[in-house]
């Protein structure tokens, strides 16, 4: 017997229908539809014009190279290059191996290389960078092809990234006489950012999680000092930590100690995040149910043990999104370091509008600053969210 | 006591006890947890006591002491916004003052306005209107993925400075006028008859109150009469018909708004708000209104659809629907993450000195760097903003006690 199956009806609206169900549904939003639409009309003629005709957007071009990379000597150049390299290939490769989550990173982080190519053409740091800069976009998708088709085990790779953080804080800042030493009052621009966020997050994290267990810890000495810290660090604005680090810390070091200005930021921040990390793993410990510990226990196991093979793999997964989250707020915070005068990309940003030929080119250098800022954090809340369901957290 | 066919509790219990003697001490729990709380306690101790050592050490080298003698010496530096009167000749606990009382001005004017714009968005975020749905999205995507310090600089030296002189003011209304000195509104000037005032609307508030709980009272025992149908909003017009009656025939007008009249220079009357305090306020109103938006959006969301079914089954209007269902539970959910944005903002209000507006922060550098006391300084200043955060935690989290109390 053969029954005619009938497709279910369609639920696509024809384009006449959707504008009257979407956009003038009633009086009101009709009148609300019109409104918008002529202020974003406006707004897009007078952007547009002020875009393409009167802004200066040479001071931008001319100074690229100072928003990438501050003071960097030119030619030392090639090892921030290198690392770049090594990052897109290995962004690449992940993105290869594990799927479509990290694939929104590599995407993005092929985009702006391509974009920061295409401004390169106009500006005066020589052809040779942007090619360069061109030929990074481009090992991002190689480092895909390769991670796609499996020629490289997805261990390798996880061990690759470990190795080259270290690995390329020390190319960039200099080991042995070949690599000179690059004083860290030279690192500027988007590099400094992005060194400032991602030492801040990396180094904050095994903090955080030691702060996390002990302030759920059922030794009362342990779970005081812990709550003390995080409560008293989440009570105070990162701007009073920075300063603190920038002024006070000379004052509480043994007096031959002498730590430079960077590396005092970055252990402001870190410490900073350290607190707000803490909570969040505190949030995935709480979230494991009571039956798992209980069996931990029932196991035999030791409380160490407990904590490193059974709560931890468990609570750390599930706090990856708020931990990105926080790593885009941190990543946004770090402009705060302009205040105690850092050239990171914002303070770079206004050095650049202190000389005399970019005077008054504030909304033409803002704007800049703003898309790099805004097309990092966008990608990565993006990939937080699709990490978010793809973990099925608050679905299990 | 004794079981027969079953070993006595005292013989078991002896060889127990005997075992639990022979549990040699670095394995024994007690002890283990006795030596790693004290562990800890040293080691945090001696960290503390290294740094202290070395500030002592280091402040000794400089010829400085630890100590707050210098809240009561002449401070000598200007404050250009201040909500109490001040001069350079005042101490600098007048000065650290002033900051605290800008910092919690601004602070506090920065959530009112906040929350009002943010559940505007939030709600714009839900309509039914692609577009303005769109618009929205689009506009707390953009701020929510910008740093702050950023957003203030473009209102700072982008917005502001383009501001017309004082002769071309743009007016709102006429009561408002926004120029390059700064935003230009109505003061409220307290008159004598306001206490009067409050005290009349507050008595009559009560009586109206107790005149419904008598009337539900009635309405339980069966008594039920026309009129309680529409108790509640009889009463509240009776107390509004008191409130605006005692207004017009009090002596003298419990609250006045002393407008800014347009001079040849400037502006007289009013309330100066100066352009670093607008930069600033506008700067965070924005910037936190995006974030409540979202927090906003979610509450509302997480409220189940069969709610709202439900309710509308029971023969509920739309309005009551939002105002007796969706919105006690929605607040439920807001209040918490709410809170932490009240927190935020707060603790952002201290790029204030990014724009020069003289906040807690901007005085306590100023302070740090002409007193050459700058560890008692700092000490004061976090533990301030320590305390701000506790309070407004503290605050948020009772009346989140009291939203909570609904729950079954």
């Amino acid at each position: 017997m053969t029954t005619d199956v009938l497709a279910p009806p369609s639920t696509d609206l024809r384009p006449a229908a959707w504008l009257r169900k979407n956009l003038f549904s009633s009086v009101a939003s009709s009148l609300v539809t019109l409104l918008i639409g002529a202020l974003l009309l406006w707004l897009a003629i007078n952007i547009g014009q002020w875009a393409l005709t009167e802004a200066r957007w040479d001071v931008v071009s001319r100074n690229l190279r100072l928003f990438l990379i501050g003071q960097y000597p030119a030619d030392q150049a090639w090892r921030l290059w290198l690392s770049l390299l090594v990052l897109s290939v290995l962004a690449g490769m992940s993105a290869g191996l594990f799927g479509h989550t990290i694939r929104v990173l590599a995407v993005s982080v092929s985009a702006i290389q391509g974009l920061l190519a295409a401004m390169m053409l106009v500006s005066p740091v020589g052809p040779l960078i942007t090619v360069g800069m061109l030929a990074n976009a481009v090992m991002v998708w190689a480092g895909w092809v390769v991670g796609v088709r499996r020629l490289v085990p997805r261990r390798a790779v996880v061990v690759a990234w470990l190795i080259s953080i270290p690995v390329i804080y020390m190319l960039i800042s200099g080991f042995a006489t070949q690599i000179p030493d690059v004083s860290t009052n030279l690192w500027g621009g988007l590099l400094l950012t992005i060194l400032l966020a991602v030492v801040g997050i990396l180094l904050s994290f095994p903090l955080g999680v030691l702060l996390a267990l002990g302030r759920r810890s059922s030794l009362p000495a342990i779970r005081i000092v812990s709550t003390a810290y995080i409560e008293i660090i989440r009570g105070v604005p990162l701007v009073t930590i920075l300063f603190m680090a920038d002024v006070m810390l000379p004052f509480f070091l043994p007096g031959e100690v002498r730590i430079d200005r960077v590396i005092r930021a970055m252990g402001g921040i870190t410490l900073f995040s350290a607190a707000y990390v803490a909570e969040n793993v505190r949030g995935g410990l709480q979230a494991i149910p009571t039956g798992q510990i209980e069996a931990a226990q029932a196991l035999g196991l030791h409380s160490w043990q407990m904590n490193l093979f059974i709560v931890l793999p468990q609570a750390l997964r599930s706090v990856i999104p708020a931990n990105v989250g926080l790593f885009i707020s941190l990543l946004k915070d770090t402009t705060l370091v302009a205040i105690i005068g850092l050239a990171e990309l914002l303070g770079i940003g206004q050095s650049i509008l202190a000389q005399p030929a970019s005077l008054g080119a504030h909304l033409e250098v803002f704007t800049f600053v703003g898309v790099i800022f805004f097309v990092l954090c966008y990608a990565m809340s993006q990939a937080s969210y699709r990490l978010e369901r793809q973990l099925g957290v608050g679905t299990r | 006591m004794s079981v027969p066919g079953l070993p006595s509790l005292e013989v078991t219990s002896t060889p127990a006890r005997q075992q639990h003697a022979a549990v040699r001490p670095w394995r024994d729990i007690r002890v283990l947890r006795l030596v790693t709380q004290v562990a800890v306690l040293l080691a945090v101790g001696i960290g503390i006591g290294f740094l202290a050592n070395n500030l002592t050490s280091a402040m000794a080298d400089r010829n400085l002491t630890f100590g707050y003698g210098f809240l009561g010496q002449r401070a000598g530096f200007e404050i250009g916004d201040s909500p109490v009167p001040y001069s350079a000749n005042d101490t600098y606990g007048q000065a650290f003052l002033v900051g605290v009382l800008n910092t919690i001005f601004l602070s506090v004017v920065g959530m009112v306005l906040a929350t009002a714009f943010g559940i505007v968005l939030g709600v714009a975020r839900l309509s039914p209107n692609w577009l303005l749905s769109r618009v929205v999205s689009g506009y707390v995507e953009i701020i929510r993925n910008t740093p702050l310090l950023l957003q203030l600089f473009v209102i700072y030296f982008v917005v502001l400075v383009q501001l017309p002189p004082v002769q071309d003011s743009i007016s709102v209304g006429g009561v408002v006028f926004l120029n390059q000195r700064g935003l230009f509104v109505p003061a409220p000037q307290v008159s004598s008859t306001l206490v009067q005032w409050l005290a009349i609307v507050v008595v009559a508030t009560a009586l109206a109150i107790a005149g419904r709980m008598l009337g539900s009272h009635l309405e339980k025992d069966g008594r039920r009469n026309p009129l309680s149908r529409h108790a509640g909003r009889i009463s509240a017009l009776a107390v509004l018909v008191v409130a605006i009656g005692a207004w017009v025939l009090l002596p003298e007008t419990p609250l006045r708004f002393d407008l800014p009249i347009a001079g040849r220079f400037n502006f007289s009357g009013g309330l100066a708000l100066s352009t670093a305090f607008t930069a600033i306020l506008v700067g965070l109103v924005l910037y936190t209104a995006a974030f409540i938006a979202e927090v906003i959006r979610g509450g509302i969301q997480a409220v189940s659809r069969g709610q709202v079914e439900a309710a509308h089954a029971l023969g509920l209007s739309d309005a009551d629907t939002l105002r007796l269902v969706v919105f006690p539970q929605a607040l439920r959910i807001i209040v918490p993450p709410l809170t932490s944005q009240y927190l935020n903002l707060a603790k952002n209000s201290s790029l204030a000195i990014a724009v020069g507006y003289p906040d807690l922060f901007k005085v306590g550098t100023t302070m740090a760097n002409q007193t050459g006391q700058p560890i008692s300084v700092i000490v004061l200043v976090m533990g301030t903003y320590l305390a701000i955060s506790l309070a407004t935690s503290l605050l948020m989290n009772l009346y989140n006690r009291r939203v909570q109390v609904l729950e079954r």
